[in-house]
């Protein structure tokens, strides 16, 4: 494992240290029942993702850079 | 690899590991004033009928509460579930309170005409009670005993919870 | 029929790990299936297929999807045109892959093969999603290992078509990613990606160009160099309009060990209209530096030890533009179907190369103008929620 890769884990993990709510006294400033907006389909990242995938083959074929165009889910706080 | 990078990473896999297990402890004793034993506190709502429902009305009796949205798939999933308890336990003594937690009662009223159910439905347009209860997720159901404290408390819905909701429903209208 | 076959499968891995992860931050995502069909249609090129998704949730904690996809290509790329004759190919790619939910962590894996007459591409992968903070976050960890086997074919008219094994690529991907909800309104994710390859990674079919001793152009096989690593990070934000619309827009830097460096900028804007419709726009644009290797003419033979006229690899830019419609439907037949939609996207895309001559032009190579061309993106495809 190189130092880069390393480095991308180091950097997650401080992150992921300060939101775990163990580690921090940070609290979810979105509640569950204010995120109305956010579970809305026209809000999601990636809504088709047939379609997404086939577009972004269409450009990796034909350009020189690739990756990063992936993305997570933002979540609607249910269950 | 040398020892040295070896040790950086058997550093770096205990830090994580060890905020994994920060995070699974703090989950599992996070501190709500919302837990059994607790005395549930009172609210009143405008309801779908005509009247405002206020909690301390129901002592006497066992009532489930339940936090939901239109926008909430599994609150909608479980909207005729819970329709299925109400009657079945409202005889003995139990009643359902379905809070709907949008500020704007539009999509909530649509979702109603086309998924009707029996009881009664309270609009929190400010949210007020939502963080009186400490929602934490959507849905959540709170079970009172009929001495108006907190018994039994749920994050979430998966279809196929609701027969817990039956066995603990089922010993609160017993006593 | 390019030696980007494994890319494009690893890509694919990319989005289906992100599929996996879309939607509910620690929920399993809908069942669904899609039926798409696409159309590339510029730069002499046209490649249309199918494309199948087909998704479902066997228990509470698992969900299983499988995907099969082909392009049917006929070229007759400015590549093709300079030094072979216009062929047709098609390429077949299956998928499978799993997404099992555990608390609030989402473990997934799946497997890739992709095939055509020249390239043979075999890809795994594993991710972890992590839903945290009172699902205001979500991180993810994902591994990819893909493994190549190129082939170079011989069209030679009145002959049987040859294969010549050429060689194996191994590609090696890390991958992190967060998704953060930052106000009710507004939302990021940011993405970063390690793509490590080794082995043969070039194109058989293309070449370099250099001049003589007599000043004529010559064609040599190019040569790129058998490793490269690249890192890709990109940030997205998306933010919800009080009319009840979203806005989102999108960046991503790209450099690598050729000497690439690129810059990706992406907006988009989705209005919904009269209940069941939506409508979509969005602009893309892309610029990258040539590689270290690359030239358009080199001086003489052998001038350098890695060489390479892959317009891939050259200096150009490229300005996408989209529009998209989509109609939402409730059918009263099947029972089981809950909703649908009908779908239609366009995308014209417009590049521009600025170190790539079109020779196909004839005469001699001054004043031969450099390469641009447009094409048409059209997807029409049909989905089902169950």
């Amino acid at each position: 494992m190189t130092r880069r890769r390393l480095g991308i884990i180091a950097l997650f993990t401080p992150l992921a240290m300060l939101l775990l709510g163990g580690c921090s006294p940070l609290q979810p400033w979105v509640k569950p029942y204010e995120r109305e907006h956010l579970a809305d389909p026209i809000m999601s990242f990636d809504p088709n993702p047939v379609s997404s995938t086939y577009l972004d083959h269409v450009f990796e074929v034909r350009e020189g850079a690739r990756g990063a165009t992936g993305s997570v889910g933002g979540g609607c706080g249910c269950n | 690899m040398n020892s040295r990078q070896s040790l950086g990473q058997a550093r770096l896999a205990v830090r994580i590991l060890g905020c994994g297990l920060a995070l699974a402890l703090s989950v599992a004793a996070s501190a709500d004033s919302i837990t059994p034993g607790a005395a549930a506190p009172a609210f009143e709502l405008p309801s779908s009928g005509s009247k405002d429902i206020s909690l301390s009305d129901l002592k006497g009796q066992v009532v489930l509460i339940n936090f939901w949205a239109s926008w909430c798939g599994p609150c909608r999933q479980e909207m005729p579930v819970l329709d299925q308890l109400y009657k079945k336990y409202k005889a003995a003594g139990f009643t359902l309170l379905g809070v709907n937690v949008e500020p704007k009662t539009a999509d909530a009223v649509g979702f109603l005409k086309s998924t009707p159910v029996s009881f009664p439905i309270l609009f929190d347009t400010d949210s007020k009670v939502s963080k009186l209860y400490e929602v934490s997720g959507m849905p959540s159901t709170v079970i009172l005993d009929r001495t108006g404290k907190v018994r039994y408390v749920h994050h979430g819905y998966k279809p196929g919870e609701e027969s817990e909701y039956l066995d603990q429903i089922r010993s609160l209208v017993r006593e | 029929m390019t030696a980007r076959s494994g890319i494009r499968a690893r890509t694919l891995i990319a989005v289906l790990f992100a599929l996996a992860m879309a939607g509910h931050a620690a929920v399993l995502p809908d069942d669904r299936a899609d039926l798409l069909f696409h159309d590339w249609e510029g730069g002499g090129v046209t490649v249309e297929g199918p494309s199948i998704l087909v998704r479902k949730k066997v228990t509470d904690s698992l969900s299983l999807a499988a995907n099969y996809y082909v392009d049917m290509i006929s070229s007759a790329s400015v590549d093709v045109l300079s030094t072979a004759s216009p062929y047709k190919e098609t390429r077949r790619q299956g998928s499978l892959s799993a997404d099992y939910l555990h608390g609030n962590t989402t473990y997934s894996a799946g497997y890739i093969e992709s095939d055509e007459p020249d390239y043979k591409a075999r890809t795994g992968f594993f991710s972890v999603s992590q839903s945290m903070f009172g699902d205001l976050t979500t991180i993810s960890f994902g591994f990819t290992r893909g493994l190549d086997r190129v082939s170079e074919e011989n069209h030679i008219r009145g002959l049987q078509t040859t294969t010549e094994f050429k060689g194996d690529a191994d590609h090696r991907n890390w991958s992190a990613s967060l998704s953060q909800i930052l106000t009710r309104n507004l939302l990021l994710a940011v993405n970063v990606e390690t793509d490590e390859s080794d082995g043969y990674l070039q194109s058989p079919y293309r070449s370099a160009r250099y001049l003589d001793a007599d000043g004529v152009v010559q064609t040599e096989a190019q040569a790129t160099p058998n490793t490269r690593t690249g890192n890709a990070a990109s940030a997205q934000l998306k933010y919800y309009l009080p009319w009840h619309a979203a806005l989102d827009g999108n960046y991503r830097f790209y450099h690598d060990t050729w000497g690439i460096t690129a810059h990706t900028l992406g907006v988009g804007y989705t209005q919904p209209l009269f209940t069941s419709w939506t409508l979509t726009a969005n602009a893309r644009y892309y610029r990258q530096t040539a590689a270290d290797f690359y030239g358009d003419l080199f001086p003489f033979e052998d001038s350098q030890n890695f060489m390479s006229r892959d317009r891939e690899l050259a200096q150009f830019h490229d300005l996408t533009l989209g529009l998209g419609a989509s109609w939402q439907f409730h059918p009263s037949w099947p029972r089981w179907i809950e909703k649908g939609s009908l779908n239609l996207s366009y995308n014209r895309l417009h590049v521009a190369y600025d170190d790539f001559h079109n020779y196909t032009v004839g005469g001699s190579p001054i004043g031969v103008p450099l390469y641009s061309f447009d094409a048409n993106v059209t997807q029409f495809f049909i989905s089902f929620w169950y």
